[in-house]
């Protein structure tokens, strides 16, 4: 019995798949799309720093915010998205395997995907969609721009049934093993991606494409903006945990250390899930019509993902140290100093791990009941999110292409493009330090946040807020510089590197790890609870919201610029 | 589950932190009543005038006691509406006294706003079919840009008004 309630009493390093050519051919598709997207929305960040520290304005009648839109949709939808998945199948397929049937599934997503991308990408680049990303009701975008973004949407749920399968059918095969650790962890967040994406999809598919398309004369706005939140909370979550996957399960084998502890990092993630979703309102602490015990409500399980963030920090730093001892690097700090900051697929992940620490802690700000007044809407939320999503994340995925891509490729990093990667990683930082920098401290002076540039009538705090704003532009145009290193980074790894072995670097468990409980794999119960903490949060309310509703809102397509 | 001696004292550390971080939050909203404007009064978009705070003479400033003021304010794509001074022209300006109380009450005819008097706490979502309120105390003499902070058009850099606060 009791060798029973483990997965495996035996220590066993599960055996890992080659990635055949034709799977590389897959992988690679998610994330040229992925890189192509950050040129695109990065020229678009740079213009828009520009135009906003009053140094230009656009040429040929292009609006400013129409610019915003094609950086928010692109980057924060559309890059992310196409390298997680293509990131997870490439997981998936390392420690699971994928069939032909399955990888002919995963390029299917891709297509539903990237058409999706072009039908939105179309509308935002004729004027009819600058909505932002956030596409708030009533603003009315033309109805393919939504009609795309669903889209890509149902192009991820194909990805995700896809993945189910690659673990199911694995599982099969290996009844008494555990489930790889990474392929565990690309099935927690393709659940927390699925029960999440129902939320906008039921806002595009039954709210916005009706009424765009003019079946419905109205729409409930408080109803599509809880919906988006829904989404739009989890949302940050499905960026972070690809970042958290590299960390956990691939940075201890750069480094040459183990897996701290396999079982703490699936209750780690387990935990993300339940949190990451009933948490939406704490996006909508200043709005008018939610009760604010349920925003309290909801501020409280926002909290609790500090208790899987710090397990995560813990088990980071613990292999850190544990790995630099091993190796004779003693002293209170000596296993830090000799990490190995020299090679790129550590540093750039590393210094995406350091920016999480004042990232982490702005979150925690704006998601409080009261300081969110303070900062709501305001530059500061910007500041925080390109410390998050554009640093942290990013730094950790730009880590992951330096070996992802040659591997697939049959390439190899060579000295020189590592060296190229650590400068690219410190212009980042330092671009991105002045450029979040100066957002943070513009909000809290008040400056608002998705505004072109503008005097205010000549007061004294815009005229105080112009100098932040040409900061920003001075942050951008240096992170301009490292997307463009960037981008040339990855066509040379891509195509033009030496011919090549690199390393698909997975880390193992210490050889006496203790073994992992099997509750840990009882998926019933993880999405049972993740359901049960959803119903609390939002049934209440939402009927609430439901009950007491104006009159619904016609649509308004003239305000953003669309006669 | 194992867990390491270290891990155990960082968590319970976390933990604790977490439970005073929420304690202080509970306690400023419900013992000092600190909620995020929540009251959910609710107004037809298409014709706001029927609510008695919004008709046109209503707009802008009222004084409605010693040290107690008022101020209606209808938004639309890309205007605060603060009514007209005496010779019909629109205010943009509201001048009002030191330590007031001030309650602002606003609401949107078309799209989603925002209203923020920056540098305040006072920042609040405008949502179409919805009256935002908040009352403060204008405690620090100076200029405020009120900025609208939602994205509501071509236009938004182009909303705002200016609140002096008088010694
Ligand atoms: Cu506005």
């Amino acid at each position: 019995m009791s060798i029973k309630k483990t997965m495996s009493a035996v220590h066993i390093i599960p055996k890992q798949f080659p990635i055949t050519k034709k799977e590389a051919r897959l992988y690679m598709a998610f994330i040229s799309v992925a890189f192509i997207s950050l040129f695109i929305g990065g020229l678009m960040g740079l213009l828009q720093t520009l135009v906003r520290s009053g140094t230009i304005t656009l040429p040929w009648g292009i609006d400013y915010y129409q610019v915003l839109t094609v950086h928010g949709v692109i980057l924060a939808l559309v890059l992310t998205t196409f390298f997680i998945i293509g990131f997870q199948f490439a997981l998936m397929g390392k420690t699971v395997g994928i069939s032909m049937k399955q990888r002919k599934a995963a390029w299917l997503s891709f297509w539903i995907m990237l058409i999706g991308t072009i039908m939105t990408a179309a509308m935002i680049l004729l004027g009819k969609a600058s909505v932002l990303y956030t596409f708030y009701a009533p603003l009315q975008a033309h109805p393919l721009f939504y009609i795309g973004l669903a889209l890509v949407i149902v192009g991820s749920w194909v990805a995700g049934i896809v993945n189910f399968r690659q673990v199911y059918v694995w599982k099969r095969a290996h009844p008494h093993e555990k489930s790889p650790l990474l392929a565990f962890m690309v099935t927690i967040n393709m659940i927390m991606w699925i029960i999440a994406s129902l939320g906008v999809a039921a806002a595009v598919l039954v709210q916005f494409i009706p009424w765009s398309l003019g079946y419905a004369e109205t729409i409930n706005v408080l109803v599509s903006r809880t919906l988006f939140w829904y989404f739009g909370h989890p949302l940050v979550y499905f960026w972070l945990l690809p970042a958290y996957m590299a960390w956990y399960a691939i940075i201890p084998k750069i480094i040459g250390g183990k897996i701290f502890s396999d079982s703490l990092a699936r209750l780690s993630f387990i935990l993300f899930l339940f949190f990451s979703i009933p948490v939406g309102f704490h996006h909508q602490l200043t709005e008018p019509g939610i009760d604010p015990v349920w925003k309290f409500i909801q501020v409280v399980l926002t909290f609790m993902v500090v208790i899987p963030t710090l397990m995560t920090a813990f088990s980071l730093f613990a292999t850190f140290e544990i790995t630099g001892r091993k190796k004779g690097f003693g002293g209170l700090f000596g296993w830090f100093r000799h990490l190995p900051w020299k090679d790129v697929r550590f540093l750039a992940p590393m210094l995406g791990m350091l920016a999480f620490i004042p990232g982490g802690a702005g979150g925690i700000i704006n998601a409080s009941h009261q300081m969110n007044a303070v900062v709501h809407n305001t530059m500061w939320v910007t500041g925080h999110f390109h410390l998050t999503v554009a640093t942290t994340v990013m730094l950790t995925f730009f880590g992951v292409s330096y070996w992802l891509i040659p591997h697939l490729t049959g390439r190899k990093l060579t000295p020189s493009i590592n060296k190229l990667g650590i400068i690219q990683s410190i212009i980042w930082i330092v671009g991105m330090a002045i450029m979040s920098g100066s957002m943070h401290i513009q909000g809290l002076l008040g400056g608002p946040r998705r505004s072109s540039y503008s005097e205010y009538g000549g007061t004294e705090q815009a005229a105080d807020w112009l100098g932040y704003q040409i900061a920003q532009a001075i942050g951008g145009t240096i992170l301009f510089i490292g997307i463009l290193l960037m981008v040339y980074i990855v066509i040379k790894l891509a195509f033009f590197a030496p011919t090549g072995k690199e390393a698909f670097p997975i880390a193992e468990e210490e050889a006496n790890a203790k073994p992992t409980p099997k509750f840990m794999e009882n998926w019933k119960l993880w999405i049972g609870i993740t359901v049960l903490l959803i119903l609390f949060a939002y049934t209440v309310p939402f009927i609430d919201i439901i009950q007491h509703s104006p009159p619904g809102s016609p649509p308004f397509d003239w305000p953003i610029g669309n006669q | 589950m194992h867990l390491h001696k270290y891990e155990k004292i960082w968590l319970i550390f976390g933990i604790g932190s977490l439970v005073l971080f929420l304690a202080v939050l509970g306690f400023g909203a419900f013992w000092k009543g600190t909620h995020p404007q929540s009251h959910g009064a609710t107004i037809d978009p298409q014709n706001i005038e029927a609510h008695e705070a919004f008709q046109p003479e209503n707009l802008g400033l009222t004084k409605v006691d010693d040290d107690k003021y008022i101020v209606n304010i209808a938004a639309s794509a890309f205007h605060y509406d603060l009514g007209v001074d005496e010779d019909g022209k629109p205010v943009k300006k509201l001048t009002i006294p030191k330590g007031s109380t001030v309650l602002f009450q606003i609401t949107t005819k078309d799209v989603v706003h925002g209203f923020n008097v920056s540098g305040t706490n006072v920042n609040m979502m405008v949502e179409p079919g919805y009256i935002s309120r908040m009352e403060t105390v204008m405690k620090k003499p100076g200029e405020y840009t009120v900025v609208c902070n939602e994205y509501c058009g071509v236009g938004h850099h182009l909303m705002y008004a200016t609140v002096e606060v008088t010694e």
